[in-house]
Formats: structure tokens, sequence, C-alpha cells
């Protein structure tokens, strides 16, 4: 497989052949550099190469929620995003979310209010629960509901969910903040 | 998903080199619903053009006195921007009625505009699809049409065009600003999307190398009375069925413009500056909005599955009425 020269063009037609090309990316806190395949999502790139298998992958097409990442502190679906797009980026996974053995607010909330069930969602959950409270816009249970729409629940443990976020919520509008 | 060659464009003009290039290549922003497709196998690009470096992110006030959005802001952005909610909440209201979160903060304007239908047809390799395979046949219209097309319709095809931004758009009769090989444009919003007629794989009237830099609103917003009304099968997160973008100016209980744009009904927003003209003068009344309902959807044809859409977007139209007739400045 030909060597790709770089990632612009200039004049210079494009390789015939796709590679790899160099990913640098700020993941949990730890800077990253990675050789990547263009057509490797953020998502694949987290849980096969970095081995953060906390995301995880439900419908790979953007409909469940379960692969929701922050970057630069905004919540996206980590299975629609090409990993090379992000060079530069910070990105937070729910592993990263804690500060040591301290759990983030809304990690604590979904213990404490038994938001989940199976589990396989909960990540995406967390960490949808995080970008949508510093968005600022959700405050009735109304508002969380519709602005947590992104992130679906198999077992159905929406109660208890909108209970943690609005639990966190709370806390977070007391000054504790993040 | 196939492989591909990723070029980062430095500015407008290399991307536009590449593209026009390279005639499968694609420009990708959010990526949203390129990737989709391509995960799906029904898009295959050779390159990948990222044009998310490009400075396309301002939202500015244009001399006018309208608002110029540029296209690599996000549909989040332009919700939840101050002057947008201000001056143009329709537009607001409409973008958050679409998609999730984490999808909007990732979807840019100008994709927006360029996302394809959700036909579960277009979407299935394994059917005909006149509007993915030219000349295949179509799996729609005597298959399982519940969200297809009652108006536009063509014998090639009957998707619609799915997003809600648009609808909004086609309501406050946006500009869509272009750049390609032989320079840029300006495209009046009505003229950007077309109907399938005989060449369904066409969904704009944008050149192969042209590129999106902004959507420009002119200085009417309709800030005071006018609503974006959204029905479908769930309460959120879901494709409309049906969808009305109404908008008035009222001068004391009677009308003095009117626009009606309705979404999920056709391959466009569909609009009938004759049918809205019908208000021009009257009073602001269910009995008038009734007649601009029925002349909106005159000729609608439903194709068994969604034939409830001809009255589901007739009652639509005038509850979108009714509501924005009676909204009074509340952003």
């Amino acid at each position: 497989m030909k060597r790709s020269e770089g990632s612009t063009v200039g004049g210079v037609a494009p390789p015939e052949e796709p590679t790899k090309q160099r990913l640098s990316l700020r993941v949990n806190g730890a800077e990253k550099q990675l050789d990547v395949a263009p057509w490797t999502t953020l998502l694949d790139l987290l849980r096969e190469t970095l081995d953060l298998t906390g995301t995880k992958k439900g419908c790979d097409h953007g409909q469940c929620g379960a692969c929701t990442v922050l970057v630069d502190g905004q919540r996206i679906n980590s299975c629609l995003t090409l990993a090379i797009m992000k060079d530069g980026c910070e990105v937070t996974t729910v592993e990263g979310l804690a500060r040591g053995d301290a759990l983030h607010p809304v990690q604590e909330a979904f213990i404490e209010q038994d938001a989940f069930q199976c589990g396989y969602c909960t990540p995406g959950q967390i960490c949808s629960a995080v970008g949508m409270l510093a968005e600022g816009h959700a405050r009735t249970d109304d508002d969380i509901r519709e602005q947590m729409s992104g992130n679906l629940c198999r077992c159905g443990a929406y109660p208890h969910i909108l209970a943690a976020i609005q639990q966190a919520r709370r806390t977070s509008a007391k000054g504790e903040g993040t | 998903m196939n492989r591909f060659s990723y070029v980062r464009a430095r500015d407008a003009r290399e991307a536009v080199d590449v593209v026009s290039a390279h005639p499968t290549a694609r420009f990708i922003g959010g990526g949203t619903n390129l990737l989709d497709l391509m995960k799906e196998h029904v898009t295959h690009p050779s390159h990948v053009v990222d044009i998310t470096r490009l400075p396309l992110k301002g939202i500015e006030d244009t001399p006018d006195g309208g608002l110029r959005i540029g296209a690599l802001v996000t549909n989040s952005e332009v919700a939840w921007n101050a002057e947008v909610k201000r001056r143009y909440p329709l537009l607001s209201k409409a973008i958050l009625a679409g998609a999730s979160p984490q999808l909007r903060n990732m979807a840019t304007t100008g994709g927006n505009l360029l996302q394809r239908t959700r036909c579960y047809y277009f979407y299935d390799v394994g059917t005909p699809c006149n509007k993915r395979e030219p000349g295949s046949g179509c799996g729609a219209k005597t298959g399982f049409n519940r969200i297809h097309a009652i108006l536009g319709t063509s014998e090639q095809c009957i998707a619609t065009h799915p997003s809600d931004m648009c609808v909004a758009l086609a309501a406050l009769e946006a500009v869509v600003r272009v750049t390609g090989k032989d320079g840029e444009r300006a495209i009046p919003f009505a003229d950007f999307h077309r109907l399938p007629g005989d060449t369904p794989q066409l969904d704009t009237n944008l050149k192969p190398d042209e590129l999106i830099t902004a959507v420009e609103l002119p200085p009417e917003g309709f800030a005071a009375h006018s609503t974006y009304l959204k029905v479908r099968d769930r309460a959120s997160y879901a494709f409309a069925l049906v969808s009305v973008a109404a908008a008035l100016t009222l001068d004391g209980g009677h009308v003095r413009s009117a626009r009606v744009a309705l979404g999920g009904v056709a391959h466009k927003p569909w609009r009938n500056p004759e049918a809205e003209a019908l208000l021009t003068g009257k009073p602001a009344t269910r009995e008038h909005f009734q007649a601009v309902a029925d002349a909106l959807v005159r000729g609608a044809k439903g194709f068994g599955h969604n034939t409830f859409k001809i009255e589901l977007a007739k009652r639509s139209v005038v509850r979108a009425l009714e509501e924005a007739a009676g909204r009074e400045g509340q952003p």
C-alpha cells in the first residue's frame, strides 16, 4: 500500500490507495499519537485501539446514543464521527469523568437513584447527561426528557434516569459544579 | 464502510478542486448523514473532503438587516443563538424539533440542506430504488409507504426530504450562498431543492462541485407570529409525518402576509404562494386558514399507507396558523 504524503492536496492528486494518517488526541487527559485509517470511527478507535470499552456500540448509526462521548466538552455520537476529523481535540469518555476515586456527580446520582438495569446504555446516558447539564438548557422534567431523547434505554429505566439527572442538576446548581 | 482517501481542506478553493477532480468525492461536515449512508453501502465516496476547518462558522448581521449563518455552524449553535431565537424563533423551533442533541451538536447548517431522504427503500440496497440506482424501480410506491410523499411525486420517486430546518428556511425565504469552479452564486431557497421528476437521484440544484458557504435570512423573521408544528410517530427524535412552518404578519386582526411551508409531504419543503395569498387582507380566522390548507394540499395523492397524510396535513396547517396568529412575540 502506498504511503500518504499528508492530508492535504495543494495541487497534488490525493493518493490512489488510502492509508493510515497521523492523529493527535487528548483522551481523558492523556495525549495520544495514533496512526489511523481514515474510515476508523472515533467509537472504534476508543474501543479497539485504546481499549476504552466503556463507550458502547449499540446501533452504530446514531440512533441509540450508547456511543455518546464528549468532544471538546460537547456530547456527540462517536459512531458517526471519523476519528481523523477530530485531530487536536479533547475527548472525554465515561472512564474520564471521575476524579481519582471521586465519581462525577452524575455517576453518583445514577448509583443513588438506581438509574440502570442491564447497564449497556449507561455510559452513553451519563456522558449525554454531563453534556446536557453543561449546555444549560434543561430545568424541568420535560426539558430533560426532550434533551435526553438521543439516548435509548431498552430496559426502560427512564424514570430513574430522569431522577438521577435531576439530582445531579440540583447538586451542580447548588454550586458544587463540575 | 468503504475505503476512501481523506483530504483535510485548508480553504474552500481546495475543497472544490478535489471534489471537481473526483466525481465520487464527497464533502464532509458533521458527517451524521454521510457516514450513516456509507455504513449502509448506499454511498461509497472515493475521497472524503473534510471541510470542518474552513472559516464558515460565524453568525453575523447582513447589511440589509438580515442574518448570515455560516455553512459550518452547527444545528445546536443556530437553534440556541440569541439573535436567532429573538429574530427568527421559527428557525430555532424547527431545528430543535429535529434529530437528537448529540446529532444537532455535530450536524452543520450546510449539511442539513444536503441530507438525503430516509425512505426505507433508498436505504436498503437489496431493493430497487430510482434515487439510489436510476432506472432500477421504486419499492415504495407499492410497498410500505407510511412516511412517503403525497405532493409533487413522480412515477420514479415518492421520497420526502427529511429536514425540519429546511421547512423553516423555506417559509423564511432564505438564500443559499454557494461557491464552485464557476464562482459564487446565491440560490433562493425555493430553487435549492427539487422535485424528483425523471431524475430522482438529484435532490438539489447544486452543481456537483459546488460547496455551500452560508445561508442568509432576510430581515423579516415573523418573530411575533410564527410557529413550527411537527407531527410524528413518537414524542421526540423521529422524522415528521407532517410538519408545518407557519408565519404571519398581522394588522390588527387581519393578515398582511402569510407563509406556510410543509415538511414530510414532498421531495422538498412544500409551498404554494397562491394558497398563501388567499389570506392577504383577510381576518385571521379558522375559516380562512381552512381555505389555505385546502389550496395548499390540492392535488395531493396518497399511495395507501400514507393517504392519511392528506387530511393530517390540512388539519396541521389550520392548527399551525391558529397558533401563529395567537402568538405574541414569544421567542
